[in-house]
């Protein structure tokens, strides 16, 4: 096991390097200025070319990239040409930001999308099953941003009972899933960002359970006299390997932060943060958050296959 | 672990339940506003995020030498005294200004304001040999004094600032640098990244707190020398908010009591709320910068052609009346406007324009972007202007770009992009380099400055020299309204909007009054229970 997991973080490496080319590539590839945050629109080219050289954007493209990635080797990520801030503050305080939004969603969205699928998938081509797949349909169909703006219109400020925006009343810095008030911050961007993985656990769990319930180990289990409960049992526990891997896909893909959502709700995570460095071209930070999202996603399939083979042992032996 | 995820389940649950107390997010007595910036302006001095910045952070934690006074609704704001008394132009050497700055000024860390701090300022943003440079107020503040030669104390409260050429108006540049403590700088050894935490100066609010990408906290500065510009309430937090919708809700919802730009489509439903909603004429202007290198509009009856065009009423009715018309680089209210030429809405007078010039149909490409910081609502405003402009004979293509690349292309110059023929950056136009020098000087052609289409015109280069020289106010205020007016005879750009600032106020809040200006004082406002 202990192999397995070095080789797999092995494998991290030339992931984080692919990605990081490709990442550096793409954001010279666009037009504009890295600069163009701090220059006034009327900037003189002699300016230009002074802060250039302060920032070392006047270096070649390869020269630029190869001192980049020496830094990052030893854990220097820089500093974003905007806020001033150290790349790594930035893009570790707006992840932590992002995972308690996450945190919250993808256990919230297994739970409802995992019993609807379970359920779905035990009554197939009956009412419930319609029903539930609809409601599946919809969730992954419903565009998020809109849900968002109609949650906050009508929680926020027609009944008032939620806030529209933000992390908590002070800001993130002070927030604490443990203080009631901070969580009722959560409510309304947690909902919005569960949908889409609801409708998809529960489109996933329904097409296992409804295979695994016409397997032949199932028949021998109810020719043996099992309870349908304990037949249930069995079938849920054969499903969850699939659906567990689907939802450390959700997790990382959540974890990359939605960049619409946190913009809604002015939730100051990783999509947020991206967006914000797109926008102004602020390639510190831009290469930092991608590198370390990569990174955050190859941790969370590890987790999940670490996961699996615990439950399925013959996950590990294949 | 699994304790752990059974509690946040809980909680999660619990926090859903409907009922809960109603939300607040604010202290009495506490102004918080929803800004449009993706994050906090930086706090060490010149603030980014467009004059946004400037607006909430830099002028309220620091002072320049010279101060804008907001203080007036019907009246296009002008300078007053700042931290300088007076300011006049030596008799002697009209590159040589002297100015007398405020004497019994403290910054808020308690160090005394003298002349050795304003020298100080000047250095950090200006030599790169000083160990106070700063690289990023560097680039911030330059545009601003690329005129600035020199600075040196005369005594304690009196410094001289040498400028490089000629330049009756300097003055105006000195409203944009604004000075910070050099006490607190030198004691933290000039480190930048923590000065951002801990900025010292000497304006009307003082820095408690912030938290990156979030709020900015600052208390009144109860000590402030203008006395009358003592803030009334206990405190001020700033959000950036980029979204429309969600400053509009978080308005509605009484997190926030003051947003800027609400979206025009949201406008109605904040009246019907009870919310102030104000907008004011101010120094912006939406128009074409045109290039007169090559292409159609090097002929000045295309250009004339273009402006009879535009239908600027159905542009206002586009916008639910949230703009002004625009006839010229400046409104109307400004100051030296004059008496200038408006191409009003004659179709018919733009086709004969174009059949004149021989340009039938009259193929232009114009750069436009998709969003940016004063662009307004770009793209259906440039849809009407396009088919304004092909109903009378033009053939309209756009080059649509985001915002970056836009800005790029207009500090490029009109020959590096000959295939673009005019582009859509809405400038500011706060004063008369701003409003207008700056677009028709051929010292400002572009890389060197604003001058994108490398306009040249040799009455205009006189007038130039004139208004340089002339530090009789009221003859420069000639000599400035018949710059206007020269420039909408040659109609150096297509004209057509100045916006008019919205923002939206909670009923609780009083006492704003909204300057036609970029920049703005919250200091007056009052909040009742």
């Amino acid at each position: 096991m202990l192999a397995y997991i070095i080789r797999r973080i092995l494998y991290a490496i030339p992931i984080a390097f692919g990605v990081s080319v490709v990442c550096f590539s793409l954001v010279y590839l666009a037009p504009g200025d890295p600069l163009q945050t701090i220059l006034p629109a009327d900037a003189t080219a002699e300016t230009i070319e002074i802060v250039k050289k302060e920032y070392g954007f006047d270096k070649p493209i390869p020269v630029q990239f190869a001192l980049w990635v020496t830094r990052v080797v030893q854990g220097d990520f820089g500093v974003s040409i905007s806020s001033r801030r150290p790349v790594i503050d930035e893009v570790m305080g707006s992840l932590s930001n992002t995972l308690v939004l996450t945190g919250f969603a993808i256990p919230f969205a297994f739970m409802i999308g995992f019993t609807m699928g379970a359920i779905a998938g035990c009554y197939p081509g009956r009412a419930i099953d319609r029903f539930v797949t609809g409601v599946a349909v919809m969730g992954v169909s419903l565009p998020n941003y809109w849900l968002g703006i109609v949650l906050v219109i009508v929680f926020a400020v027609e009944w008032m009972v939620l806030p529209a925006t933000g992390m908590g009343p002070s800001g993130s810095a002070s927030f604490s899933i443990f203080r009631l008030d901070d969580l009722r911050y959560l409510v309304l961007p947690v909902i919005t960002l569960s949908m889409i993985p609801i409708g998809i656990l529960s489109r996933t769990t329904r097409a296992a359970v409804a295979e695994i319930r016409g397997q032949d180990f199932i028949i021998t289990l109810r020719a043996k006299g099992l309870s349908e409960f304990a037949i249930i049992r069995h079938v849920v526990k054969n499903a969850m390997p699939g659906v567990l891997a689907v939802m450390g896909l959700q997790f990382g893909y959540l974890m990359g932060g939605s960049i619409l959502i946190e913009t809604v709700f002015t939730w100051p995570g990783s999509g947020f943060l991206l967006s914000k460095s797109i926008i102004n071209r602020d390639i510190p930070v831009l290469q930092g958050s991608i590198l370390l999202l990569a990174m955050v996603f190859v941790a969370t399939n590890l987790l999940v296959d670490l996961l699996q083979s615990a439950i399925d042992p013959r996950i590990r032996r294949a | 672990m699994m304790t752990n995820f059974r509690v946040a389940v809980l909680a999660a649950a619990a926090a859903a339940l409907p009922a809960l107390a109603p939300a607040t997010g604010q202290a009495q007595g506490t102004v918080t506003v929803a800004m449009t910036a993706g994050d906090l302006p930086i706090t060490t001095g010149s603030a980014d995020q467009g004059f946004e910045g400037m607006r909430f952070v830099a002028f309220n934690l620091y002072d320049a030498l010279v101060s804008w006074d907001l203080s007036k609704f019907d009246k296009a704001a002008d300078v007053r005294p700042g931290l300088a008394t007076a300011w006049d132009i030596d008799p002697a050497n009209h590159k040589r200004w002297i100015l007398k700055l405020r004497q019994g000024v403290k910054w808020h860390d308690g160090c005394d304001f003298t002349a050795d701090d304003v020298v100080w300022n000047f250095d950090r943003y200006t030599n790169n040999k000083s160990p106070a440079f700063d690289t990023f107020q560097f680039a911030l503040t330059r545009g601003y004094i690329t005129n600035f030669e020199s600075i040196e104390k005369i005594d304690s409260h009196t410094v001289a600032i040498n400028t490089k050429t000629v330049d009756s108006q300097f003055f105006y540049n000195l409203s944009l640098v604004v000075m910070i403590s050099r006490c607190r700088a030198e004691a933290l050894k000039f480190d930048w990244k923590e000065y951002v935490t801990q900025p010292s100066g000497t304006g009307p609010f003082r820095f408690v707190r912030s938290v990156p990408r979030e709020r900015m906290e600052m208390v009144p500065n109860k000590d402030y020398w203008d006395r009358g510009r003592v803030a009334k309430f206990d405190r001020l937090v700033l959000q950036p908010m980029p979204e429309p919708a969600t400053r509009t809700a978080a308005l509605l919802s009484g997190q926030v009591n003051f947003i800027e730009a609400p979206a025009p489509d949201t406008i109605p439903r904040l009246k019907s709320s009870g919310m102030n909603v104000i907008t004011n004429s101010y120094p912006h202007n939406w128009a074409y910068q045109l290039n007169f290198v090559s292409g159609p509009f090097t002929d000045v009856r295309v250009r004339r052609a273009a402006n009879y065009a535009i239908n600027r009423p159905d542009m206002k009715e586009l916008l639910g009346g949230i703009m002004d018309e625009g006839y010229s680089t400046i409104p109307r209210s400004t100051p030296y406007y004059g008496n200038p030429v408006e191409y009003k809405f004659d179709p018919k007078k733009a086709a004969a324009l174009l059949k004149e010039a021989n340009c039938l149909p009259c193929n232009v490409t114009l750069a436009i972007s998709t969003s940016g910081s004063g662009q307004m609502q770009p793209l259906p405003m440039n849809e009407l202007v396009k088919s304004n402009l092909e109903a009378v004979g033009f053939k309209v293509n756009f080059d649509v770009m985001d915002w970056n690349a836009l800005l790029d292309v207009g500090r490029g110059g009109a020959d590096k992009f000959p295939k673009i023929h005019g582009i859509n950056i809405s400038r500011a136009a706060q004063d008369p380099w701003y409003g207008l020098i700056r677009h028709v000087s051929k010292s400002q052609w572009a890389p060197a400055g604003s001058n994108w289409g490398k306009y040249e015109d040799a009455a205009t280069e006189d007038l130039l020299l004139k208004i340089g020289a002339e530090f009789d106010a009221p003859k420069r205020l000639g000599l400035l309204k018949q710059l206007n007016e020269r420039m909408n005879d040659q109609a150096i750009m297509v004209w057509v909007a100045h916006d008019v600032n919205p923002r939206a106020l909670s009923p609780k809040l009083k006492g704003f009054v909204q300057a036609q200006s970029w920049f703005q004082d919250l200091t007056p406002i009052t909040i009742t229970p």
